[in-house]
């Protein structure tokens, strides 16, 4: 009986030994997991919306103006937006950027380090991360209209939060 | 001492089959740089996709017998 126990305690913890990123988990510090193409912004009491992308994800290329507008309406605000490209090819990442030039910054997660700690449910996924630096709300995909809306709103009620 | 020895086993039995619990066996979702590349289309090239379309029909008195309506009596 005690071994049946402990076998199952094993099983359970290999089952939940996953490291995903979940809602409430501090997301990892940007500037230490060796992101490029672009100097890093200050996120240090700021809210923090990361989002993830690639040349080859067609959902990630629909998303980038709307992505461009709320980086627009909300950088004064206290808002920093940061893509963070899964590219394998530094070339494809390069022309992507050139091609699609979005207003905030498109980093590069070279080694695919940031990608593995936090292990995306699906590309693209966007975190919205409050000034606590714990993740706040996860959109796995990009829903067009109804994902910038949801965007926007927790935005909204994270400013509206006192800091 | 046989108790042990169960649990030692069990525990052996289970960082095996822990391999087969996480997910680093599946192609992850910042991995698909291949799997969407054009070449891997099925319909990239539809001359050959209505020549297999032809021999499978053909072979398998199948006519509409993949996805289009009708008895799949192969009688056209």
């Amino acid at each position: 009986m005690r071994s049946a126990f402990f076998f199952a305690l094993a099983f359970a913890g290999a089952l939940l030994g996953r490291a995903e990123i979940k809602i409430g988990d501090p997301f990892p510090v940007l500037a230490s997991v060796g992101l490029t193409g672009g100097s890093i912004p200050a996120t240090e009491g700021k809210i923090l919306v990361v989002d993830f992308w690639a040349s080859w994800c067609a959902p990630c290329k629909a998303s980038f103006p709307a992505l461009g507008k709320i980086n627009t309406d909300y950088a004064s605000r206290g808002v920093v937006l940061v893509g963070v490209s899964v590219d394998e090819k530094a070339s494809a990442y390069a022309a992507f950027v050139k091609k699609q030039a979005p207003p905030f910054p498109a980093l590069h997660d070279t080694a695919q380090r940031l990608v593995r700690l936090v292990e995306v449910p699906a590309m693209p996924t966007t975190y919205v991360i409050g000034r606590d630096g714990k993740v706040r709300s996860i959109h796995a995909g990009y829903h067009g209209s109804s994902t910038d809306q949801i965007l926007r709103t927790e935005l909204d009620a994270l400013l509206a939060e006192k800091s | 001492m046989r108790s042990r020895l169960l649990l030692a086993l069990l525990l052996a039995a289970t960082a095996l089959v822990s391999g087969c619990a996480t997910t680093t066996a599946r192609v992850q979702p910042w991995e698909r740089a291949t799997l969407t590349d054009y070449t891997m289309r099925p319909d990239r090239d539809p001359l050959a996709l209505a020549l297999a379309e032809h021999v499978y029909f053909s072979r398998e008195s199948a006519a509409g017998g993949r996805g289009v309506g009708g008895s799949g009596c192969g009688c056209n």
